[in-house]
């Protein structure tokens, strides 16, 4: 029975087509992603400095599961930078001979270090908010990167007549507006090697940059490739067009 | 069967024992086609490339992939990240099922408009109607595959569709699901018949083939093939026509796979399935919207069938029309052009189904316009249902006796021939592109 209470209440939300969240979010205004259009590529002073951002600043709460170390060369990173990123994270590994679990420290081979040992865990820490994982983020939201620059930059003082609980926060790009994650990013909050003002704006747009890289590592083969392949089709169908002409054309006489 | 004029030994051996050689000279190079097709009568042979494809690019896909509820969703990450290509591979396979039902539903309107589905093509027709279903089935068991939040939970609102049934629904259920819910067991059985429909569809298209070449292509004019002077051997003229066709898709399917791949996707089908955390609007893959508003449509209990039932039912009697259209369609002239109140309703029920689509996508509580809030999409949803069953079902068989059509050309070449001396071509000429 308990099993048809869930059937029915199911079919009400799909019949009354209910959105479960409530809430006036703002759409994010499209920015101009060095990566959009038919030539997009990343660039690596901002994949870099997103990286930056990611592990100083989100690290802290957000995972990056489905990436590795040995991927960070693709942003530009050389094989010894690398090694060294990898070599200061603590890895758990095992079990060894003893059958025991030990620690190791890293290398690129192994995919980023998740900031809480599970679930739970992430949840105790957040007030009971859990932080997703931010490797497919900007394929899994509705705006891709120009939503996620929006949450980044969305933050607010509530508006007139919102009440604002304990721990939650206002942002007016998020769904419903009141989300669990405290405003991330601080004016000057980290510092950039290569001297660019770390200001809110400049480091939201990093590590957009840099999460759409996660996101889609393949964005840039992926173009090239588009090109290519286009540019032969075309050729080869207007080719395709004169023989067809020139058979039927035959049949007309 | 004019015996093949090879004159390799080889073939010839064989083809003394295995007449295949015979077959393909047959069937792909000599066959008589009707000489007037346009290009509307591309969308068969691109169907079937695509369908290959699927084949191709499913089966180096399933090399990588487990069905697992564990690693199903990052065994896809893997296929897009680290297999060479996989990203190309897949964004083809998803993008490939897009495309396949464009194709699928174009080719569907030109027999509607041409009247390909009357005598002597009725079981034609029907093969066709059941590779939709097989379709339907196929493409909805492999978007639960990548185990994303859509694959779950649309695995989860349509395998309860079945609980409507009185009484044995509930089992049914359950016996779908191998359990007491989408779960592994459902995910598993899911991949096996995925990775199966496939094959029977292309055991469906040969049957389908073999109908067709029974009888021959129709045509836009709709009347028999009168002679030699009407027909043209397929090859070289439409092998080449449906080769420029092809190169045409594929470079708009390109744009697809290269720029767009997740155009058509939903962005929740790239966060990992959660059966805790139900998304706040279940939405199926747009080919199946038109369907879906069907479905929701009926908010009404009759007699003692409630809602549900009733939607389940109309959604299933829309494609199970079709099965039927050749005895509900009695107009003894095929093609539209001929027909000069049918095309004017071929064309509102093409747009009732656009309206359809449009309603699958929206809440059904939302208003159609905004500031216009008693007119919601579930009213706009039960007319435009309303109207796709009286087109069929009312329409259809009283325009077939009151309908007085235009005179037919007495062959296929003399219109070509006439030089425009027949008027009743006109009015079908925009169907007809170059
Ligand atoms: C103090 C911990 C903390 C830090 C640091 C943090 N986040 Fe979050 N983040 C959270 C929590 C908790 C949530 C869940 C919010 C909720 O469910 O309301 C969240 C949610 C998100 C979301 C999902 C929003 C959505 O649409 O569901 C994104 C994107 C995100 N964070 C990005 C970032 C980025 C980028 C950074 C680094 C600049 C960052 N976060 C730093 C705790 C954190
Ligand atoms: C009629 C032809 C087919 C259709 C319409 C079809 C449709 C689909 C769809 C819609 C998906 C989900 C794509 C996504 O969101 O990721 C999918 C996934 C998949 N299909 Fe198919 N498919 C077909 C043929 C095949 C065949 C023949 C095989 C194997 C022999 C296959 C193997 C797979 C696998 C392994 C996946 C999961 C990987 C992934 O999600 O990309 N498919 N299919």
């Amino acid at each position: 029975m308990h099993k048809l209470a869930t059937i029915v209440s199911l079919w009400m939300v799909i019949a009354s087509g209910h959105s479960l969240a409530a809430g006036s979010a703002l759409v994010p205004a499209k920015q101009n992603w060095s990566f959009n259009g038919l030539f997009g590529t990343f660039d690596r002073g901002a994949l870099q400095r997103g990286y930056q951002v990611y592990n100083e600043v989100c690290a802290g709460c957000h995972g990056l599961r489905l990436v590795a170390y040995r991927n960070l060369t693709e942003i530009g990173l050389t094989e010894q930078q690398v090694k060294k990123i990898a070599a200061s994270k603590t890895v758990k590994d095992g079990p060894n001979d003893e059958g025991e679990m030990y620690e190791r420290s890293g290398r690129p081979s192994d995919r980023f270090v998740m900031p809480f040992a599970n679930k739970n865990a992430a949840r105790a820490a957040n007030n009971g908010a859990y932080p997703p994982d931010l490797s497919l983020m900007v394929k899994a939201r509705v705006g891709g990167a120009d939503y996620l620059y929006g949450l980044l930059t969305g933050y607010q003082e509530t508006k007139k007549g919102v009440e604002i609980p304990e721990g939650m926060y206002y942002n007016k790009y998020y769904p419903g507006n009141l989300i669990a994650m405290p405003s991330p990013l601080v004016e000057e909050g980290i510092e950039y090697p290569d001297k660019t003002k770390a200001t809110v704006k400049q480091m939201a747009q990093d590590v957009t940059v840099f999460l759409s890289w996660t996101a889609e590592p393949e964005i840039e083969q992926r173009k090239r490739l588009g090109i290519k392949v286009l540019l032969f089709l075309i050729i080869l169908t207007g080719l395709l067009y004169a023989i067809k002409k020139r058979v039927w054309s035959q049949l007309h006489n | 069967m004019s015996k093949t004029n090879q004159t390799n030994s080889v073939v010839k051996w064989v083809d003394d024992r295995l007449p295949v050689f015979t077959f393909m000279q047959h069937e792909l190079h000599e066959y008589p086609t009707p000489k007037n097709l346009n290009y509307f009568w591309n969308f068969g042979s691109l169907a079937g490339i695509v369908l290959v494809t699927m084949i191709v690019t499913g089966i180096v896909l399933s090399m990588h992939y487990t069905p697992h509820v564990d690693y199903a969703f990052d065994s896809v990450e893997r296929i897009m990240r680290d297999v060479n290509h996989g990203w190309l591979i897949r964004y083809v396979h998803m993008n490939g099922a897009s495309a396949f039902f464009i194709i699928v539903f174009i080719h569907i309107f030109r027999g509607l408009y041409y009247g390909s589905y009357k005598a002597p093509r009725e079981l034609l027709w029907m093969l066709g109607v059941l590779i939709l279903l097989l379709m339907m089935a196929t493409a909805f068991l492999g978007y639960v595959l990548p185990w994303g939040q859509m694959s779950f939970w649309g695995a989860t609102v349509i395998t309860n569709l079945f609980s409507a049934i009185p009484l044995i629904g509930e089992p049914i259920v359950t016996w779908l699901w191998g359990g007491f819910s989408v779960d592994n067991a459902t995910l598993n059985r899911f991949f096996s018949l995925h990775f199966l429909l496939p094959f029977v569809i292309v055991g469906v298209v040969v049957l389908h083939i073999v109908a067709l070449h029974t009888h021959g292509s129709n045509n836009p004019v709709g009347i028999d093939t009168t002679g030699n002077d009407d027909q043209i051997p397929f090859h070289p003229y439409y092998t080449v026509k449906d080769l420029f066709g092809l190169g045409v898709f594929l470079v708009l399917f390109s744009l697809f796979v290269f720029y767009a791949p997740n155009y058509l996707g939903h962005p929740d089908n790239y966060i990992p399935a959660d059966p805790l955390q139900t998304p706040p609007h279940i939405v199926p893959e747009w080919y199946f919207l038109p369907f879906y508003a069907i479905l929701r449509s009926i908010t009404f209990d009759i007699w003692f069938l409630d809602a549900k039932l009733l939607g389940v039912i109309a959604m299933f009697a829309s494609i199970g029309l079709l099965f039927i259209l050749p005895w509900l369609d009695r107009s003894p002239v095929r093609s539209a052009r001929f027909r000069p109140i049918y095309r004017q309703f071929y064309w509102v029920l093409v747009i009732d189904c656009f309206i359809l689509g449009i309603v699958g996508a929206n809440s059904p509580d939302d208003p159609v316009f905004s500031g216009l809030d008693g007119f919601q999409f579930i009213h706009l949803g039960m007319m435009s249902t309303a109207y796709y069953f009286f087109h069929f079902l009312i329409l259809l068989p009283l325009l077939s006796v009151i309908e007085k059509p235009d005179p037919l050309p007495a062959s296929i070449n003399e219109p070509i021939l006439g030089g425009g001396g027949n008027a009743a071509l006109a009015p079908g000429k925009p169907m007809e592109k170059p």
